[in-house]
C-alpha cells in the first residue's frame, strides 16, 4: 500500500536519472517514453485501489501523522495522478518529433521527468510543507523547460514566468509558515481541526488569503495571471501543451484542496472572493484571447478563462458545483493540452502561429482539420463533447443557487469561446494561405507525421468518449465532491495511519 | 525578541518591495532573496523561540537536560534556505542569460515576446 | 584571474575542503551536517581552483563531468529511498546493517547521494556560468 503511493512520485525520478545519464539523444528520449508508460500502469493501479478501497494513506519512513509526512489519495488525487500520467505520456512520445537532438542531448527528457515526478507529488502529499517542497521542484524544472531551446522570446518569456512565480512561492511559505506558528501543526488533514478550533479566526482567514494569492498567482487567476500569456506560447511545443495541461491545474488543485478541507470557517468571505475572482478571469481571458492573433496566444489566453469555470466551482461549494469544478478540471486538462499539441503539428506545416500569416490547413491536412475541430468545440461546450456537460453542470449548480447573474456569464463565456475557436478555425484552417503557399504534409516524414498524430488522436478519442458516456466519468466526480466536502473519510485515514 | 525579529522582517520587506519596484532585473532579484530572508525570520520566529538547548541528541539518542528548541521550524527553514538558494542560483544564470540576449537588464524594454506595440 | 599566491594557497585548500566535506558528511546522522553542506563545501574547493588555475583546469582535475558525478548522486540518493522496498518496509525508512563492526544505514546512501547531487549539480552550473563569462 505505502509504495503505491510513492511509486508514482518516485519513479519518473528514476526514469529522469536514467534517461540523463544517457549521453545518446535517441536513448534518452525512448527512456522518457519507456518511464511514461510504467507512469501509466502506476497510475491504473492507484486508481483502481482507491477506487475499491476509498481514501488511502501511508507515512513516509514509519515517522507517525501529524509529525512526518503523509502520501494520501482520495478520488480527486488520484485521477490527477492519472490525468498527469496519461498527459505525461502523450506529450512523451510528441516531444519525440519535436525535441530535436541538441535540447535532448541538454538532458531535455530527464528534465521533463523530473517536471512530472513533480508535479505527481505535489498531487499526492497530505502535509503542507510538502506541498511546498513539491511545488519548488515542478517549479525549477518547469524554468528548465522554459528556457531549453534558448530563442530569445524563450529567456523573455522566462523572466517573467520565473518572476512572478518566485514571489507566489514566497508567499505560499510565508503562509505555510503562520500557519505552523498558529496552530503547530503542518499536516493537512490534521489542520482542518487545528485550524476550526484556533480562538482567534480573523488570523485564519487573513492566513487563508495568503494561501489564495499564493496559488491564485500559481493558477493565473484574475488578476494575477499577467505571467501565463507572456511565456506560454514562447517555449517548445511540447512544453507549453504540458504546461497548459498540468501546471496552472496544480494551482487550481492546490486552492481546490486548501479551501475545501482547511479553510472553510470563514466562507461568506473567503468563497465570496473567490466567486468574484472567478467570474473576473473568465472574462477577462476570453476577452484577451480574442483580441489575439497567434494561435497559442488565443489558447493561453483561454486557459486563463477555463481556470475560473474551475474557480467558480470551487466558489460555490455545493456538491454540484463542486463536482463539476472537478469533471471540468479532467476534462479541460486532455482538451487544452491536447490543442497546445495541435497547434504545434500546425506550427510544423505552415512554419508559423501568427494567424494572419497561414492558412489552408484544411485542404492540405483534414484529418488534422477534424483533430482541431473535437478539442475546440469540447473547449466551447458543444454538445455530445465533454465540455458539454462540464459547463452544463456548473451553469445547472448555480441556477440551482439561484445565482443567474453566475449562469449568465458562465454561458456568454461560453459563446465568446466559440468565437476564437472560430477565429482559429477560419485564419489557420479555412481560408487559403495568404501567399497561396500551400502547406505540404509530404515534407514531414510518415514517422514524426505518426509521432504527432497518436498522442493528439488519442487525446481526442478520449475527449469523445468522456462526451458520448459520461456517467461513469460524473460519477467518479461526484464521489470525488463528496470526499472534498465531507473529508471525515481522508481525515481519519491520515490520521490512523498515526495509530498504527 | 519577536519584537525585534518582527521589526527586522518588516524592515526587510520593505527593502524588497522598494528593491523589486525599481525596473531592474538584478536589484528584482535581490529584492526577491531579501523577501525570501523576510519570511524565514517569519517562520523561524513563528516557531516561537525560547532559550532552549539547541535541538540535538546527545550519545545513544539521550535528551538534552534542559528544554530544548522546537526543532521542526529550523528543518523547515533549512529547507526553505536550501530551495530559495537553489533558486536563487537559477534566477542569476537567467539574468546572466537575459542580459547576453538583450544587453540590457531593463524589465520595461523586455518586450520581445510581448505584442507590437503600435507606432 | 591569475595570482601566484591564490594559485599555491589553493592547492593547499583544496584536500583542506575535500576532506572536511566528507567529515562534515559523516558526521551528519547524528550531529550538525550531512550531505547538502559537505557537497557545498567540496564544491567550493573546487570552484576555489577555478577561480585560481582556470575551469579547464579545475575539470581536468575532477576527471568526471560534473554533470554525471550529479546524476549518479540523483541515482544513489533513489537507491537509498528504495532500499527498504527489499525489507517490506514504507518508502525512505532506514535499513541498517553491518559492515566491518560498522553500523551502515540506507540514510548514509542516501546522504552520500544528495553528497553527490549538490557537489555535480553546484560545480555544473558554476563551471557553466565562468566558461561563458
Amino acid at each position: 500500500m505505502s509504495w503505491l503511493l510513492a511509486l508514482p512520485i518516485l519513479f519518473p525520478f528514476c526514469t529522469a536519472a536514467l534517461s540523463l545519464l544517457t549521453r545518446n539523444s535517441r536513448w534518452s528520449a525512448r527512456i522518457s517514453v519507456a518511464g511514461s508508460v510504467i507512469s501509466l500502469i502506476l497510475a491504473c493501479l492507484l486508481v483502481g485501489t482507491v477506487m475499491r478501497e476509498g481514501v488511502i494513506a501511508t507515512q513516509m519512513s514509519t515517522w507517525a501523522a501529524p509529525f512526518g509526512i503523509t502520501l494520501v489519495a482520495d478520488y480527486l488525487g488520484a485521477a490527477m495522478v492519472l490525468i498527469t500520467a496519461i498527459i505525461g505520456l502523450a506529450t512523451a512520445i510528441w516531444a519525440l518529433a519535436e525535441i530535436d537532438d541538441d535540447t535532448a542531448r541538454m538532458g531535455w527528457h530527464g528534465v521533463y521527468q523530473t517536471l512530472l515526478g513533480g508535479v505527481t507529488g505535489a498531487f499526492l502529499t497530505g502535509d503542507i510543507f510538502n506541498l511546498y517542497v513539491w511545488f519548488e521542484v515542478l517549479l525549477i524544472s518547469s524554468f528548465g523547460l522554459l528556457i531549453m531551446g534558448g530563442r530569445k522570446e524563450a529567456i523573455d518569456g522566462a523572466v517573467k514566468y520565473v518572476t512572478l512565480n518566485l514571489i507566489s512561492t514566497v508567499l505560499f511559505l510565508c503562509a505555510a509558515g503562520l500557519l505552523y506558528g498558529a496552530t503547530g501543526t503542518l499536516n493537512m488533514a490534521d489542520l482542518r481541526q487545528a485550524v476550526a478550533d484556533h480562538p482567534d479566526q480573523g488570523l485564519m482567514t487573513a492566513i487563508a488569503m495568503m494561501f489564495m494569492i499564493g496559488f491564485g498567482l500559481k493558477a493565473g487567476v484574475f488578476p494575477l495571471f499577467f505571467w501565463l500569456p507572456a511565456s506560454y506560447h514562447t517555449p517548445h511545443y511540447a512544453v507549453s501543451a504540458v504546461f497548459a495541461g498540468l501546471l496552472t491545474k496544480v494551482g487550481v488543485y492546490a486552492l481546490i484542496r486548501v479551501f475545501t478541507l482547511i479553510f472553510v470557517g470563514d466562507q461568506g468571505f473567503t468563497h465570496q472572493i473567490l466567486l468574484w475572482v472567478a467570474l473576473a478571469t473568465m472574462l477577462t481571458g476570453v476577452l484577451g484571447a480574442a483580441a489575439q492573433s497567434d494561435f497559442r496566444k488565443i489558447l493561453s489566453f483561454h486557459i486563463i478563462s477555463q481556470i475560473g469555470y474551475m474557480i467558480l466551482g470551487l466558489a460555490l461549494m455545493t456538491p454540484l458545483a463542486v463536482m463539476g469544478a472537478i469533471f471540468y478540471l479532467i476534462h479541460h486538462i486532455i482538451v487544452k493540452s491536447n490543442l497546445f499539441l495541435i497547434a504545434g503539428v500546425s506550427r510544423r506545416l505552415t512554419g508559423s502561429s501568427d494567424l494572419y500569416a497561414i492558412g489552408g490547413l484544411y485542404r492540405a491536412a483534414p484529418l488534422l482539420s477534424v483533430l482541431f475541430m473535437i478539442p475546440a468545440f469540447s473547449l466551447a461546450g458543444f454538445p455530445p463533447l465533454s465540455g458539454f456537460w462540464a459547463k452544463y453542470v456548473l451553469v445547472q449548480a448555480s441556477l440551482e443557487l439561484e445565482a443567474a447573474l453566475v449562469a449568465g456569464i458562465a454561458l456568454l463565456v461560453g459563446l465568446l469561446t466559440i468565437y476564437s475557436m472560430t477565429k482559429i478555425w477560419a485564419e489557420a484552417f479555412w481560408k487559403g494561405h495568404p501567399q497561396g503557399i500551400e502547406p505540404a504534409l509530404a515534407t514531414i516524414s510518415p514517422r514524426i507525421r505518426w509521432l504527432m498524430l497518436s498522442p493528439v488522436i488519442a487525446l481526442a478519442v478520449m475527449t469523445v468518449i468522456i462526451g458520448l458516456y459520461p456517467a461513469p466519468f460524473l460519477d467518479y466526480a461526484t464521489t470525488a465532491a463528496q470526499q472534498l466536502l465531507e473529508p471525515t473519510d481522508y481525515v481519519q485515514t491520515v490520521l490512523r495511519e498515526a495509530v498504527k | 525578541m519577536e519584537t525585534v525579529l518582527a521589526l527586522l522582517s518588516g524592515f526587510l520587506v520593505a527593502a524588497a518591495v522598494w528593491l523589486m519596484l525599481s525596473g531592474n532585473l538584478l536589484r528584482f532579484l535581490f529584492g526577491l532573496l531579501l523577501l525570501s530572508n523576510a519570511v524565514n525570520i517569519a517562520i523561524f520566529s513563528a516557531g516561537r523561540l525560547t532559550p532552549g538547548t539547541p535541538p540535538f541528541l546527545g550519545d545513544k539518542g539521550a535528551l538534552p537536560d534542559a528544554v530544548m528548541a522546537n526543532s521542526l521550524p529550523q528543518a523547515l527553514l533549512l529547507t526553505a534556505i536550501v530551495i530559495g538558494f537553489g533558486l536563487f542560483a537559477f534566477s542569476l544564470a537567467l539574468t546572466i542569460r537575459a542580459y547576453r540576449s538583450f544587453h540590457h537588464l531593463d524589465v520595461d524594454q523586455m518586450r520581445l515576446a510581448e505584442p507590437k506595440e503600435d507606432a | 584571474m591569475k595570482s601566484l599566491i591564490l594559485l599555491t594557497g589553493a592547492r593547499f585548500l583544496v584536500p583542506l575542503f575535500l576532506v572536511f566535506s566528507l567529515y562534515v558528511l559523516l558526521r551528519g546522522h547524528n550531529a550538525p551536517g550531512g550531505g547538502f553542506i559537505g557537497g557545498l563545501i567540496a564544491a567550493c574547493g573546487f570552484t576555489l581552483y577555478a577561480f585560481a588555475a582556470g575551469v579547464e583546469a579545475a575539470r581536468k582535475a575532477l576527471r568526471i563531468d560534473p554533470r554525471t558525478i550529479g546524476i549518479l548522486g540523483l541515482i544513489c540518493a533513489l537507491i537509498g529511498a528504495f532500499a527498504s522496498a527489499f525489507t517490506g518496509q514504507e518508502p525512505f525508512a532506514g535499513v541498517w546493517g553491518e559492515v566491518w563492526g560498522y553500523a551502515v544505514s540506507s540514510v548514509l546512501v542516501f546522504d552520500i547521494g544528495v553528497y553527490l547531487a549538490v557537489f555535480g549539480g553546484m560545480l555544473t552550473l558554476i563551471f557553466a556560468l565562468e566558461e561563458t563569462a
